[in-house]
């Protein structure tokens, strides 16, 4: 196998892996490293962890203004 | 056959829903305003200054697309149609239009700081642990998000909002942003990376 990943490459690496983006060999390269680095293994936990806290963030609801507005216009439209 | 099993692909549902939409139908209407909303308009707070104009540019936008329904072709997504409306109609407003990063400027810097890494490469300042999952912290987590990513960038406030705040896949975000797939993962994983150092800041344990 090639050359081990250094700390520093991985955590550039981390999206794409996440992605799927990885060749089989630096997907293999990555999970080495992964694998015998705790500190690189909690970097990837956090990413992971980050990505679904923001993911969880609320959603701006429709104002009930705007929605009656866009559907006279909706409707003004189609008639 | 396996085919009949298979269930309806999104573009027969799009299609439906386009129909529907041209025949008049409110409540396709009225669900896919609903849908888009939250996408549209933090989207064109990235574009614009004050959420007061991002608000008329999403009205703006659904006029627009209201008005355009009989000329869709369905070369792309309906979201991406209309997320390409409410783009056009963002930087006519011009107010952050200097603002745009030009792609050549994306850059190899590092998203962690080099000095947390020793001579070989390892870190020398590992990450701390952080807090566990925590109501009362999560509700705060997320001002921190808020904040962390109404800072990042242009591009890359745009990317990770659609990619990972609304879930959007990559090749929809690719078409609607008008970006390679190689580009928007480096855009992703900047600000993915700027993200996690703000929830750090404030989900460290104290050493």
């Amino acid at each position: 196998m090639s050359r081990p990943l250094r700390c520093q490459e991985v955590v550039e690496l981390v999206t794409d892996y996440l992605e799927g983006a990885l060749s089989a060999r630096d997907r293999r390269r990555f999970e080495a490293h992964i694998a015998g680095c705790e500190h690189c293994t909690r970097y990837l936990e956090q990413l992971r962890r980050t990505i679904a806290t923001v993911g969880r963030l609320p959603r701006e609801t429709l104002p009930d203004e705007l929605r009656d507005d866009l559907l006279a216009a909706f409707r003004a439209w189609r008639e | 056959m396996l085919r009949s099993l298979r269930r309806r692909r999104p573009a027969d549902d799009e299609r439906a829903l386009v129909e529907a939409l041209r025949a008049g139908d409110e409540e396709a209407f009225r669900g896919l305003i609903a849908r888009h909303h939250d996408a549209l308009l933090r989207s064109a707070m990235t574009f614009v200054s004050s959420r007061a104009v991002a608000e008329e540019v999403v009205q703006e936008t659904w006029l627009s697309v209201i008005a355009g329904l009989d000329g869709f072709e369905g070369r792309s997504s309906l979201k991406t149609w209309i997320f390409r409306i409410l783009a056009n109609r963002a930087m006519s407003r011009g107010a952050r239009e200097a603002r745009v990063v030009p792609l050549s400027s994306l850059g190899d810097e590092p998203t962690v700081d080099p000095d947390r890494f020793g001579a070989e490469g390892a870190w020398a300042s590992p990450p701390r642990p952080w807090a566990p999952e925590d109501r009362a912290l999560a509700a705060e987590a997320r001002d921190r998000i808020e904040d962390a990513i109404a800072a990042l960038p242009e591009r890359q406030r745009l990317v990770i909002t659609l990619r990972d705040v609304e879930g959007w896949p990559s090749g929809e975000v690719c078409v609607a942003l008008d970006i390679s797939e190689n580009n928007q993962r480096v855009l992703l994983h900047r600000a993915r990376a700027g993200v996690r150092e703000a929830l750090a800041g404030y989900l460290e344990e104290p050493a």
